[in-house]
């Protein structure tokens, strides 16, 4: 039972990665590698700011404004220096590793003893695993409300469109270059929030723990897809938290299995290999399918 | 109506500049649009017929020269802040529609063109009314497709809807190019009836590249000739009434 909440309450903490790597990935369509340096980028922000005495809601909040700086600069890098995508987030991320060895001086910072989001007498009195379940459930109904506010404000339209169809947005007047510098922002904002969310909830920060965090971001997104099929944008970004939540268990069943935790990087990546394989396969069946008709109906 | 709209003034523009394959598509190109006109551009490949409009519309940066709208310089204004007064129908359909988007969504998108967009929500749901009786306008079912993806809309469908949202909030001058040329000749047609209508109604200012010659003659005010970069015949009037295609053909073949 324990095992079911505590994947619930890690599904939800890091379903917030999904819903920031959607307005990339699946809004503008494209894969911002920088996701992976801005993770450790909001932990390490966030860490490190509270072992100097911050709040931790303020050093949370900095580390959505630190990770959306360095979105800022992938951005800068693709739409005015003309870098492409995926190089424009390697060298950021790339760079992130440094910048989150000096902002945390060493490569592992504990929490241990120091206030967190988690540390308060409401969460703390819970039973087991249920603070992240219920700081997860505030966290992703404010965060994916106000983006599906944003999606359906004129603004927020532009946006979609950017990544729809960008001839016809800047033939529409709507500057494309400013909107992808935008999403990247707030992208990387989320990413790094989560970041902090999980630090505090593991209790330290790593600057390797960036490692494979595009893997996991896509899979709360294609899980969620995969599993709920056709919905509306809206029901997109629900079906994200959702997806996060699924994923966690899949996980669960694996280490059931046997394996073990340093295997999870490479389950990760055949889980969402396969998922992402699912349209494939799914053609070569109906092609049997219809094949077997054809010859069934052939007289 | 003679009051000069749009005037390009010895314009230049060079692709693949200070390279061996330097080649000039337009040569110093003179033209004169005055407001009401309903232009008909015709033009061989690699005339600079594409290229003029991508001029006008900013994606290309002249190399010198002047374009004047209203007597004012927009030489070097963006893409975006010239959308203010202009609008454009490409001659693809996958262009000019946001594919996943609904009819609905992208009428919308096109009603704000040029405009500053803020964080208010889009209200959607007050302008479906308004979007059927427009779209019913258009005769090919686009009224009960208000809420499908552009996506699943045919060729016909999408070009008349990036039409419409060309339309929708009245540009100062309209490029259409060879925006009928992807479809079927009866679909072709039909939107060609209805371009013509609604530029003649709303008395819109309007260049129409088309390599159609009955078009070019059927449909405007004034036609066009565009050769190596530059605008080697215009006719207006009642002398463009008198062209015929037999006519137009011997131009051709003296130009070559």
């Amino acid at each position: 039972m324990s095992l079911i909440v505590s994947a619930i309450g890690q599904g939800l903490l890091w379903a917030v990665l999904g819903v920031g790597l959607f307005l990339t990935f699946r809004i503008l369509d494209f894969a911002d590698m920088t996701v992976e340096g801005t993770f450790p980028l909001g932990a390490a922000t966030c860490v490190a700011a509270i072992s100097n005495g911050m709040s931790p809601i303020v050093a949370t909040l900095l580390a959505f404004i630190v990770g959306s700086l360095a979105g800022l600069i992938t951005g800068l890098l693709y739409t005015k220096g003309h870098i492409p995508i995926l190089l424009a987030g390697i060298l950021v991320m790339t760079a992130c590793y440094s910048v989150n060895l000096r902002i945390m001086g060493r490569a592992n910072v504990s929490l241990l003893g120091k206030a967190t989001l988690f540390k308060n007498a409401f969460l703390e009195n819970l039973p087991q695993y249920f603070d992240s379940v219920v700081l997860g459930i505030v966290v992703m109904v404010v965060v994916t409300s106000l983006v599906i506010y944003f999606l359906q404000t004129q603004l927020g339209q532009g946006f979609i469109a950017t990544g729809d169809n960008q001839t016809m947005a800047r033939s529409l007047g709507i500057n494309t270059d400013n909107m992808k510098i935008m999403g990247l922002m707030v992208s990387n904002g989320l990413i790094a929030f989560g970041g902090a969310l999980v630090a505090q909830n593991n209790g330290y920060a790593d600057v390797n723990m960036g490692i494979g965090i595009i893997v996991i971001a896509l899979a709360s997104i294609i899980i969620g897809e995969v599993a709920f099929g056709d919905l509306t944008l809206n029901q997109r970004l629900v079906a994200v938290t959702l997806g996060s939540i699924l994923y966690r268990f899949v996980l669960l069943i694996v280490l059931k299995l046997g394996f073990n935790a340093n295997d999870l990087n490479l389950l990760s990546a055949i889980v969402l290999a396969l998922c992402m394989m699912l349209p494939v396969f799914k053609r070569a069946f109906n092609f049997k399918h219809i094949l077997k008709r054809g010859l069934d109906t052939n007289d | 109506m003679t009051e000069p709209l749009l005037e390009l003034k010895n314009v230049v523009l060079k692709v693949n500049r200070n390279t061996p394959e330097e080649v000039t598509i337009l040569n110093h190109l003179n033209l004169t649009v005055n407001a009401g006109d309903f232009i008909t551009v015709l033009g061989s490949n690699g005339a600079g017929k594409s290229t003029l409009f991508n001029a006008i519309g900013g994606d290309l940066t002249i190399d010198s020269g002047q374009i004047l709208l209203h007597g004012k310089d927009i030489t070097h204004d963006s893409v975006e802040k010239r959308t203010r007064f202009l609008s454009r129908v490409f001659q693809d359909p996958k262009l000019g529609t946001a594919p996943r988007m609904t009819v609905a969504e992208n009428l919308l998108l096109a009603e704000r063109r040029g405009q500053r967009r803020g964080l208010a929500p889009r209200r959607l749901a007050r302008e479906m009314d308004h979007y059927a009786q427009l779209t019913a306008t258009m005769h090919n079912g686009l009224d009960q497709r208000l809420s499908t993806a552009t996506g699943n809309l045919s060729g016909g469908q999408r070009q008349a809807l990036s039409f419409l949202m060309a339309t929708l909030k009245r540009p100062e001058v309209l490029l259409l190019d060879e925006h009928t040329a992807a479809l079927d000749p009866q679909t072709s047609h039909d939107l060609m009836q209805l371009t013509n209508q609604r530029v003649q109604q709303e008395r819109l200012t309007c260049l129409m590249i088309t390599h159609h010659l009955e078009d070019a003659l059927t449909y405007g005010n004034r036609l066009i000739v565009l050769h190596r970069g530059q605008v080697t015949f215009d006719v207006a009037g009642a002398e463009k009434q008198a062209l015929t295609t037999e006519k137009l053909y011997s131009f051709f073949a003296e130009i070559e």
